[in-house]
């Protein structure tokens, strides 16, 4: 867990805990997945749960006659939002400021926590809780407002354990999906103390007990609350209603106690019309936690006298997303909604756990979204892309048909070979990575060898030739796979020669 | 009737039995086979792992190849989704990038064209009582590029079923990943081992003899896990079990 930034601490202190956005220093996805690979009960954990999770989401999904319309739908409705995001955005703004609310544009992570920081500041309060945002992940919020002597409660079950245990959210819809519940009590009885109620004691870790315990320690802080901080699934341009739809009704809270309500969102979530909702508030519940409809769907629009917060502010965070936006190939990433459903069915999430990706969006999504909105110059993104065998089950479940392996393959291209990118807003020639100069001239001689059919013939020769030495294991990159594999037999005589010592000729 | 075999690279110089039990399977099913000596590699390992500029070549090389015939026939999912989904997508990129015209219009010729193994034997010669004859239990891996590229369902499995002595029994979690994924095995050699040793337990603990998949990159993978551990079990090509007669049984 070194290299990190802000994961240590308790209030007041050294640090508010919790959900980084950024992960300077992270590893390569090899070698940050290696430690979870070999570690036997995350792997029981991460398979338990998302084997249920994804064999449940299978059968919500097959209940509805109309799925791959409902699909089809999303899909349209995203793609033309965001063909016409300039134009939405400015009618949601417009429609958000007759309401009652305040809009403020933020182009980057800085730029977003500033303007937060300085809304939370002017009310005089020096904590906020917080819930159902992963954008304030993106842009490291937690830890700006702690910059600043505030200090942020998540009320979330989840991102309350993960905030507890000084640890990083490894899933979109579990973000403690990595933790057992004996781990969870452990953490209640050592942590909750230090940040208001205590865990009641003795207490034990059966579900209902640790739900009660977290109901307590929350109710205080959403009956103390003044300032809250969200985040939404969907922003509605025509009405200037927001939207999050949760499990535990601990946003209702958050979104109606305070009497300041301050939204942050990432200006990819906002969709024409209120009637557009009706597509995903039936994919979203259904892909996600396997629901026909989520428990708690909360909508509000602007301001209301004596009901709700008193002032609203809506914070758009672009953070990157237009220079996605101006990828072809890439900006089909931005019709995400963040179900999860392509975490669930991933194998190589399965085993190398959320936290190897290196950021708030962990999975397939996560490969193709970070080295995106981020840029493919640090380790961990540039090997993002490769974290895939492109098996192609993350595309089939996704409800807005996000065509994940192909951007893979897309983004490996600007990692080996470069490329053309749009990097704040001016357009850029992304040059090769230094790190596949090797791999480039070894692909380069092949396909000399490959485009040659005599030099092809030749080199099985060579290689039926060899067939005898065999060894057991390779070295360099070859390693890599005698490590834990034996090579293929070679045969005494490739198919081209059969053919020919048989047939003769070949046409 | 006459079909092209495309081969693959792999099978060329590593599987060469797959390649010679193909050919042995549609002349006894009738069917005339050319190999047209000029065909090499699809280009996916060079276009899957980021070198686009490298496949081009060979998009071009294999599109020449086997221009003029009506039906290629290869014994890789894995392969044959390559041309058909992204050859396309190859030449409309080059097409826009100002390379002319003709490596699209070429990509664009071969895709239609080109059937796996089991959508060759299944959709244009409508059998799937091949005459095979194969005592033996045996499970069957879908390999992803098969069963979700290309749509195969289950033609391996109704041909596997229809061999005379073939006791064909499931796999758990068929669906998932064998881990193998190209040169995912070699960039990342830790979650693709993970991913392969989930498969070949769940493989081994069908009690099968024979673990079959209609790709050999993949059985390549699973073989080698499966040999280094010791592990009874035996993998094999799909078309390899296809091939195998009472008169004459696999070599």
């Amino acid at each position: 867990m070194t290299g990190f930034r802000g994961a240590t601490g308790a209030p007041g202190t050294t640090g508010t805990p919790g959900t980084t956005g950024t992960h300077l220093g992270m590893p390569a996805f090899p070698e940050a997945a290696r430690e979870a690979v070999r570690d036997g009960v995350l792997r029981a954990n991460l398979r338990h749960a998302t084997h249920t999770i994804r064999d449940k989401r299978a059968r919500a999904v097959a209940e509805l006659a109309d799925w791959d319309r409902l699909r089809a739908a999303g899909k349209a409705v995203k793609d033309h939002t965001l063909r016409h995001l300039d134009r939405y955005l400015l009618q949601l703004e417009a429609a958000v400021t007759a309401a009652g609310g305040t809009v403020h544009w933020a182009v980057d992570a800085d730029e977003a926590n500033r303007i937060v920081t300085e809304l939370v500041r002017a009310t005089g309060e020096r904590e906020v809780v917080k819930v159902k945002s992963m954008a304030t992940q993106e842009i490291g919020l937690n830890e700006a407002l702690e910059a600043a002597g505030i200090t942020a409660y998540e009320t979330d079950l989840a991102e309350l354990i993960v905030q507890l245990g000084h640890d990083r959210p490894s899933h979109i819809l579990v973000p403690a999906i990595h933790r057992n519940r004996s781990e969870i009590r452990d953490l209640f009885r050592a942590e909750m103390g230090r940040w208001g109620r205590p865990a009641p004691d003795p207490l034990g870790d059966d579900p209902r007990e640790l739900a009660e315990a977290a109901r307590l320690h929350l109710r205080e802080k959403f009956l103390r609350a003044k300032v809250a901080v969200s985040g939404a699934n969907f922003m509605v341009a025509e009405t200037g209603t927001i939207v999050v739809l949760e499990s535990e009704g601990n946003g209702r809270m958050c979104l109606t106690l305070p009497e300041t309500l301050i939204s942050v969102v990432g200006i990819e979530k906002v969709v024409p019309t209120f009637r557009d909702l009706e597509i995903f508030l039936q994919t979203l519940p259904r892909s996600s936690t396997a629901e026909r409809m989520n428990p708690y769907t909360t909508m509000w629009t602007g301001t209301t006298d004596g009901d709700g917060p008193s002032a609203f502010h809506l914070v758009l965070l672009d953070n990157g997303r237009t220079d996605t936006l101006a990828d072809e190939t890439g900006r089909q990433a931005l019709r995400c909604i963040r179900c999860s459903a392509c975490l669930n069915v991933c194998p190589v999430y399965e085993r190398a756990g959320g936290h190897a990706y290196g950021s708030v969006y962990p999975g397939p999504i996560g490969a193709v979204l970070s080295p995106q909105l981020r840029g493919t110059a640090s380790e961990i993104d540039a090997s993002l892309p490769y974290a895939s065998t492109l098996c192609g089950a993350c595309y089939d479940v996704c409800p807005v048909a996000i065509d994940i392996p192909d951007i893979l393959v897309h983004l490996r291209e600007r990692v080996a070979q470069g490329g053309p990118a749009t990097r704040d807003g001016i357009r850029v020639r992304i040059r090769p990575a230094r790190r596949h100069t090797a791999e480039r001239a070894a692909v380069r001689a092949s396909r000399l060898l490959l485009d040659r059919p005599g030099a092809l013939r030749a080199g099985e020769r060579l290689l039926a030739r060899a067939r005898r030495l065999a060894p057991r294991r390779l070295p360099g990159p070859g390693r890599a796979w005698t490590d834990t594999r034996e090579l293929p037999l070679l045969p005494a005589e490739s198919f081209r020669d059969w053919w020919t010592r048989e047939r003769g000729t070949s046409q | 009737m006459r079909a092209a075999l495309f081969v693959t690279c792999v099978n060329d110089a590593l599987y060469p039995r797959t390649g010679i039990a193909v050919v042995r399977l549609l002349e006894r099913l009738g069917v005339a086979v050319d190999f047209p000596a000029a065909q090499s590699c699809c280009g996916q390992p060079q276009y899957n792992t980021g070198y686009r500029y490298e496949a081009e070549p060979l998009v071009r090389r294999t599109a020449a190849a086997f221009a003029g015939h009506p039906y290629v026939v290869t014994p890789s999912g894995s392969c044959a989704a390559m041309i058909r989904a992204h050859y396309p997508r190859i030449g409309l990129k080059a097409e826009r990038e100002g390379r002319g015209a003709e490596l699209a219009d070429a990509a664009r010729s071969l895709a239609p064209r080109v059937y796996e193994l089991t959508e060759f034997l299944v959709d244009v010669l409508g059998v799937t009582d091949v005459g095979a004859y194969f005592p033996h239990t045996v499970t069957y891996h879908p390999s992803c590029h098969g069963l979700r590229g290309l749509g195969l369902g289950d033609r391996p499995r109704r041909l596997l079923a229809a061999v005379k002595g073939l006791d064909l029994v499931d796999l758990p979690g068929a669906q998932e990943c064998c881990g193998f994924g190209g040169t995912f095995a070699v960039k990342n050699p830790d979650v693709s081992t993970a991913m392969g040793t989930d498969k070949t337990a769940a493989a081994t603990g069908t009690g099968a003899e024979v673990l079959c998949a209609s790709d050999n990159s993949c059985l390549s993978h699973l073989d080698g896990l499966l040999r280094r551990s010791g592990a009874p079990l035996r993998t094999l090509h799909l078309a390899e079990i296809l091939a195998a007669t009472e008169e004459e049984p696999l070599p």
